[in-house]
């Protein structure tokens, strides 16, 4: 039985994390998406359209990627957490099947219009139907983080006499206190990634001296949207997330933080291993007093550490969430100074010719990925050893009846799968790219 | 209110059928039919709008089950593990299939996924047959070994297969639920058939046509069969219609539907076709869950009951609200699909077009 969790957990991680690889992308796009369609009209600007036509190209391609990765997250509940599935159906089910309602037909209806409805279509429907596609992907955001919210910190139901959670108040699970600065926070970091993207694809043309005019309005959008969205994550929707996490989770943040002993004016550690055997940060470097001061808003304030909460209430993996966590807040910190500087250079009119900062964007691009890889890292082992956080635990949650035989060999297959249907969608997507969207030009829409 | 979501689950699953039949279809009549690029390109193109679509209907029906009635949503999706894996990896197989194919120009690389494509369609169309027919027959739920449940009761794990023939312990695949899946696949031939004559102008119809006509008689010998080796399997499929006779109008309408969708063929009534294969759909699914009624998962021992909608719904306050909110989804659905449709109306004839982007 022990097998068979760490399989369906492992399978769960493996999946969900290549899934969103390519919403974070869908969403974040598609608002940019808008934003240069928007301008193309308004201004009347072609090469604001074949930007976005360019851009659509490439959502394509990623759309479809989160759709086919999407769908065997829908299915595991069932397959891999049935009592998990049988229990919190009431509350879970109403959020994921108003999901696949809304905003799966919604996305999947437009999205035809915004590929190929240019031509048919005027300017304004296919700005109007890349608007629809925005506001799908960014409601299928909202039903999934309330799933999520719920799970962090549940509300509106009442236990039945077999443990099941029976909804008592649907409006609760939409004004979740939870629910409000995950969501922000997690759309936000979708356009920090999407921003990252667009400008390394912009420095990349710079840098081969290709497509400069695309080049330099994709920077232009990139960095501008870098900026502003790499600030929003931190300040203010990461700070009050960390805030909900303080107060309604607070093991979690001692883990979080590598905090082992309760503390009064409690530091903060920047970089240092945990050792969970002595119980410390080796080879800390830490600022005094500044965990207190964030949390608390004093410099004295006491936070609770990991030695306040018996060990099988603390999250199980504490290492691994303190790297995700710090691996998150580290990147999140170097993306808003990144963006700064090339902000500055960009008003100066000096961003389009340094090339040193130009290679510096265009390494970025990996980076905004791995830093939400390890946000929802922070969120998923801070719940731990929760699934239903403090009602209902995740070795509770998994299928009786399928074996671990099972579960490993699906989830090779999976790893199998995805392997290949990530060079594919990098041998896709690179081709695009390095086709140029000068190619759009050439390319007659005349159906 | 569990039999209104009982309804609206059938429903649900019925249009996923009819629509998502279609493109399985498509691409069987691709595999068997098609010869030439042309041809090939014709039948992608028939169903380029609509398939992601219509897989939504069941992300979506999947979604309403898991709020409806969690318990069955659960013991379902758990015990038919195996089946449902591939069932995804399938999905996905096929959805790559269809968007890589044009991505390079060389003949192997577009073979490779044409027979991908066909190939999925024609699997994904029989596992799902199959499990219908393990829906009918039911399965072992509690895993019930000598006469002990090895889990809670409304829980089961189906293997693949065991002896083809056991009643109590059966697997996903034995020789009624083949029966069935092998039904189901020559019945989306159909169905694909006439959605891909419905669409397309050019000679190559000649030759669907011919084949969907002479599937659809294999089909309507196969199900006068059915009516009698169902009993076998389940000797009580019939009790729900004799106790009240009207209800055996369902599956003699859907019969009629199935005759008469090749007389319209005949009659190059191709819409009218499509409408009666698309009946005959209906009118099968509705058939089998009268039958089974009020259980939604028989089970195949003694030891454990049926699960029915009455022992694995939600309370009924969610039932509620989950109606109030799917009420106004439907019809926004309803408008979109409508749209689709509509944008895409008309046949593509073999001309130069074909070769261009298929949506």
């Amino acid at each position: 039985m022990e097998d068979a969790i760490l399989y369906d957990r492992l399978q769960f991680a493996f999946t969900i994390t290549f899934h969103y690889l390519f919403p974070q992308l869908t969403m974040g796009l598609s608002l940019l998406i808008v934003i240069l369609k928007s301008v193309s009209i308004v201004k009347k600007s072609p090469l604001h359209n074949l930007a976005a036509r360019f851009w659509i190209k490439i959502f394509a391609i990623n759309f479809v990627m989160g759709v086919v990765t999407g769908i065997p997250m829908e299915f595991q509940f069932g397959t891999n957490w049935a009592k998990f599935s049988e229990l919190t159906g009431s509350i879970v089910g109403q959020t994921l099947a108003m999901e696949g309602t809304f905003s799966f037909f919604l996305e999947s209806a437009f999205i035809g219009i915004m590929l190929f409805g240019e031509k048919k279509m005027s300017p304004k429907i296919h700005l109007l139907s890349c608007v629809l596609v925005f506001v799908g992907s960014w409601l299928s955001g909202f039903f999934i983080l309330a799933t999520h919210a719920w799970m962090q910190h549940p509300v509106g139901h009442v236990m039945g006499e077999n443990g099941e959670f029976m909804l008592t108040s649907f409006s609760a699970l939409f004004t979740n206190p939870w629910l409000f600065w995950e969501y922000l926070h997690t759309m936000i970091a979708a356009v920090v990634t999407a921003s990252f993207v667009m400008a390394g694809i912009g420095a990349f043309y710079m840098l081969s001296g290709t497509s400069q005019e695309f080049g330099k309005l994709f920077l232009k959008v990139g960095v501008i949207a870098g900026f502003v969205s790499s600030s929003l994550v931190a300040f203010p929707t990461g700070d009050q997330q960390a805030k909900n996490v303080a107060e309604m989770q607070p093991s979690t943040l001692a883990a979080m933080e590598g905090l082992f002993e309760t503390q009064e004016g409690a530091g903060i550690v920047l970089i240092g291993q945990p050792n969970m055997k002595q119980k410390r940060i080796d080879n800390p470097i830490h600022i005094p007093y500044i965990l207190s001061l964030i949390t608390y808003k004093r410099f004295d304030a006491e936070v609770k550490g990991m030695n306040e909460y018996p060990s099988d209430e603390l999250p199980s993996n504490v290492p691994l969430l303190y790297y995700s966590f710090h691996i998150m807040v580290g990147l999140g910190t170097l993306f808003i100074l990144l963006m700064f500087v090339a902000l500055v250079q960009l008003y100066r009119k000096k961003l389009y010719h340094q090339r040193r900062l130009l290679w510096i964007l265009m390494a970025a691009v990996p980076f905004p990925y791995i830093a939400t890889t390890a946000g929802w890292m922070t969120a998923e082992l801070g719940r731990q050893p929760w699934l239903v956080y403090g009602l209902m635990r995740t070795v509770d949650g998994a299928s009786p009846s399928v074996s671990a035989g099972n579960t490993l060999f699906t989830l090779m297959g999976f790893v199998g799968l995805y392997f290949l249907l990530g060079t594919l969608f990098l041998f896709l997507v690179a081709r695009i790219v390095k086709k140029g969207p000068e190619d759009e030009i050439a390319t007659k829409y005349d159906e | 209110m569990e039999v209104t979501w009982l309804y609206i689950m059938a429903f649900m699953f019925i249009m996923y059928a009819i629509l998502d039949g279609f493109d399985f279809g498509a691409g069987m009549i691709h595999l068997f039919l098609a010869k030439n690029e042309k041809e090939s390109m014709l039948i992608k193109r028939s169903i380029g709008p609509f398939w992601d679509g219509n897989e939504v209907w069941l992300v979506a029906s999947g979604g309403l089950l898991f709020m409806a009635f969690p318990k069955l949503y659960a013991s379902f999706f758990s015990g038919f593990y195996l089946p449902l894996m591939m069932v995804l990896w399938l999905i996905m197989g096929r959805g790559i299939s269809l968007e890589l194919r044009n991505q390079l120009d060389n003949q192997i690389w577009k073979a490779l996924w044409d027979k991908i494509f066909g190939i999925s369609s024609l699997l994904l169309a029989l596992i799902f047959g199959t499990a219908f027919g393990n829906v009918l027959r039911g399965v072992n739920l509690g895993g019930v070994e000598n006469g002990v449940s090895l889990y809670e009761p409304h829980f089961f794990f189906a293997p693949l297969w065991t002896d083809f023939a056991h009643s109590e312990n059966p697997g996903v695949i034995d020789w009624f639920s083949l029966f069935v899946g092998v039904i189901a696949v020559l019945v989306l031939i159909v169905h694909g058939g006439n959605w891909v004559l419905l669409k397309i102008e050019s000679p190559f119809k000649k030759r669907v046509r011919k084949f969907t006509f002479i599937i659809a008689l294999i089909v309507l010998m196969l199900m006068v069969i059915s009516f009698f080796i169902v009993p076998t399997v389940r000797p009580t499929i019939y009790d729900n219609f004799s106790n009240s006779k009207l209800l055996l109008l369902i599956p003699f309408v859907s019969v009629v539907a199935l005759i008469l969708s090749a007389i319209f063929q005949k009659m190059e009534r191709e819409l009218a076709a499509f409408l009666s294969s698309s009946l005959f759909i209906a009118g099968m699914f509705i058939s089998a869950v009268v039958s089974i009624y009020p259980a939604v998962l028989p089970s195949t021992n003694n030891v454990n009951p049926d699960l029915t909608i009455f022992n694995t719904s939600t309370s009924s306050y969610g039932l509620n609200i989950g109606l109030t909110w799917w009420i106004v989804g439907i019809l926004l659905i309803s408008g979109y699909t409508f749209m689709v449709h509509w944008m895409y109306r008309g046949k593509i004839a073999d001309d130069a077009n074909i070769y261009k982007q298929y949506h």
